[in-house]
């Protein structure tokens, strides 16, 4: 990877006195990564990219492009592009004239201009397209629109704000691959946001994931999934279980009333943590081979595996697997040293736990969002 | 489509009783006394005698378009005034805006009158600190400020509400671009306001031109307007059909300036 494109230094930003929206954020983005904003709806995920372009001015802290401070510059000097939730595409012009708004407004030549726009409508599969209402036009074509009205004033960095939020889940999938594909056609450094775990894990090269203001975790897919920092970015990436534990030695760990081998090192003698294991990482066995055992309250059938919600000790843990098991038979429990993670307590220790009160509609008045629906089918996949 | 009770088809009766009353009926008369002379027999001698009234017709569409010219440029900006404003601030200026509306047309160009006349507050003002006096009524401009100031409130309405559906991305977006302040509102804001600006020029055009109340009060008999031309020919006993020749012309007139306004919307049908 490249240097630095853009640097976040320290921002904070409130919109009303009692509550930040920011809460002292840094971040840098090299140059030509896709990097995602990752977020519940309110943890300030939209606000950091409206700052990025030009949309809001900061309380405090600096905003850098290539080195150079451009917190006051208006959004038309930046070199930044933007896709808008929902497209924000002009109504009053057709399909050609909305992706050549930005070169008219540069008096490119008018040869030119139809050269572009033909190469850019190539380039999201939109040819032919040029004297469409966009209001005729379906929600994906209208994003492809989005995306070439932005592209084709060959921004350094592409914004992306949610752009998928309108698009049926079928959709969404081929879109993600699309996108992908494209930030490796042209490439460019993409930012994007998104609430949806999932398709910040399968597009990113580096995924931020934010909350109440504050930045959770910055890593790559596969560190955020493995080896969370803390319990909300636990809960929110995937599934977790994940409980109260002690470290009582390095590579040892004990909860629920077992003392287990695991590969994390690193933190006092008995020292209080946060315990994470995946559904997916735990095996079913028969009792007596079982480091723990608990009875199934309930089965779900989710097409690809089984999730069961096993109850040990009055904690409820969420298991996938692809063995079926009878509701209130007694089912042991193997858990792998590497499916173990350890994590140090954080604020958000207690917020998280068991999958006592989980249900499908629980989840989705916890997310509060207009996607929620495909959402939770996107969790069930 | 299904068949309509027998209740659905009552409940429209007083509808068309009121529209044939009160508007089919007049219609008629006024085509009726259009191609007829005072004894009842049909003529064209009505509208072929109009050439006479060209230049009144030309003068009060003259008057019309200045007036109707300088409301929308007092009123589009003072719209988006109006819409960069807290919500509740928004609702407080609207109704400023319509106050107006809730007195009557003659009360507020009676109190026009009592600014401008000879011994009017404004030339009062004058004397006072030592300036001579002006002739405000009786000019053309007191004519047209009487137009601007009873009929700005119909472009105000219409262009805000217009605006007020406008959505905020698309000014965004066009920032995004490339646009800078001015730009923005050429490029963006105003072709997505039309159809308001169209039926704000409406509303005002068409009273404006029709008027004979202000031309006759702040016009001081100096200006006779089509307005007036059609009163006077009502007021005398026998020139009716002249009267009814004027106002069918002026109809139609005012039908194809719609017509040819409601083009420029047509064009945008489905957008909005």
């Amino acid at each position: 990877m490249s240097g630095k494109i853009i640097e976040l230094k320290n921002i904070s930003k409130s919109f009303s006195s009692d509550q930040p929206v920011l809460n002292d954020i840094s971040l840098y983005i090299r140059d030509k990564e896709f990097i995602t904003l990752l977020g519940p709806s309110g943890c300030g995920k939209t606000t950091t990219l409206r700052i990025i372009g030009g949309f809001e001015t900061p309380d405090s802290g600096e905003v850098f492009f290539e080195g150079k401070k451009i917190n006051d510059l208006p959004p038309y000097k930046r070199q930044v592009n933007t896709v808008f939730q929902r497209y924000a595409l002009f109504p009053h012009l057709n399909v050609f004239e909305n992706i050549a708004f930005g070169l008219r407004l540069k008096k490119v030549s008018e040869p030119e201009i139809v050269r572009r726009v033909h190469e850019m409508l190539e380039l999201v599969n939109l040819r032919g397209f040029e004297k469409r209402n966009v209001n005729s036009l379906s929600g994906g074509q209208q994003q492809r629109v989005a995306i070439a009205r932005a592209l084709i004033n060959e921004p350094k960095v592409l914004l992306l704000d949610e752009p998928l939020g309108a698009l049926d889940l079928k959709l969404r999938k081929d879109m993600q691959n699309e996108l992908k594909a494209l930030h490796e056609r042209v490439g460019l450094t993409f930012i994007y946001v998104t609430h949806d775990q999932e398709e910040a894990l399968s597009m990113s090269d580096t995924v931020v994931v934010m909350a109440d203001g504050k930045i959770q975790q910055i890593g790559t897919p596969t560190e955020i999934y493995n080896e969370p920092v803390n319990a909300f970015v636990a809960d929110f990436i995937g599934e977790s279980n994940i409980l109260d534990g002690i470290m009582i030695a390095d590579k040892t760990a004990k909860f629920a009333g077992h003392t287990f081998a695991c590969v994390d090192s690193g933190f006092q003698p008995n020292e209080a943590v946060d315990i994470v294991v995946r559904p997916e990482d735990v095996d079913i066995v028969p009792v007596e081979n079982g480091m723990l055992s608990g009875i199934v309250t309930s089965v779900t059938f989710k097409g690809v595996h089984w999730e069961i919600i096993v109850d040990i000790q009055g904690f409820k843990w969420m298991v996938q697997t692809t063995d079926y098991c009878a509701p209130d038979s007694v089912i042991g429990l193997y858990i792998e040293p590497d499916a173990i993670h350890v994590m140090k307590k954080s604020e958000y220790s207690d917020m998280f736990g068991d999958y006592s009160t989980f249900s499908d509609e629980f989840d989705e008045l916890s997310v509060a969002n207009p996607a929620s629906e495909e959402e939770q089918e996107n969790d069930k996949e | 489509m299904k068949k309509r009770s027998f209740i659905e088809a009552f409940a429209a009766v007083p509808h068309l009783v009121w529209m044939l009353l009160f508007i089919a009926a007049p219609l008629i008369f006024v085509i009726y006394f259009a191609f007829t002379d005072t004894y009842g027999n049909f003529t064209f001698d009505n509208i072929t005698m109009l050439q006479s009234y060209a230049q009144i017709f030309l003068l009060s569409v003259c008057f019309a378009l200045i007036a109707t010219v300088i409301c929308l440029v007092i009123a589009y900006p003072l719209a988006y005034c109006i819409l960069l404003m807290p919500r509740k601030t928004q609702k407080l200026l609207v109704v400023i805006v319509m106050l107006p509306m809730w007195i009557s047309l003659l009360i507020r160009t009676y109190s026009l009158m009592a600014l401008m006349d000879n011994g009017g507050l404004i030339n009062s003002l004058l004397e006072i600190i030592g300036l001579p006096k002006m002739k405000l009524i009786g000019t053309s401009g007191a004519v047209i400020l009487g137009m601007v100031y009873d009929f700005l409130p119909y472009m105000v309405l219409p262009i805000y509400s217009g605006m007020s559906k406008l959505d905020f991305r698309c000014i965004e977006a066009a920032r995004d671009l490339g646009c800078n302040g001015i730009q923005t509102v050429f490029r963006v804001v105003l072709p997505l306001t039309t159809p308001g600006i169209i039926s704000g020029i409406t509303m005002v055009f068409v009273p404006s031109i029709s008027t004979f109340y202000i031309s006759q009060k702040l016009g001081g008999g100096s200006f006779d307007l089509i307005g007036d031309t059609i009163e006077r020919q009502f007021q005398n006993v026998g020139t009716y059909n002249i009267g009814a020749a004027i106002s069918l012309v002026m109809m139609i007139l005012i039908l194809i300036s719609v017509a040819i306004m409601n083009k420029f919307t047509d064009d945008d049908e489905g957008v909005l």
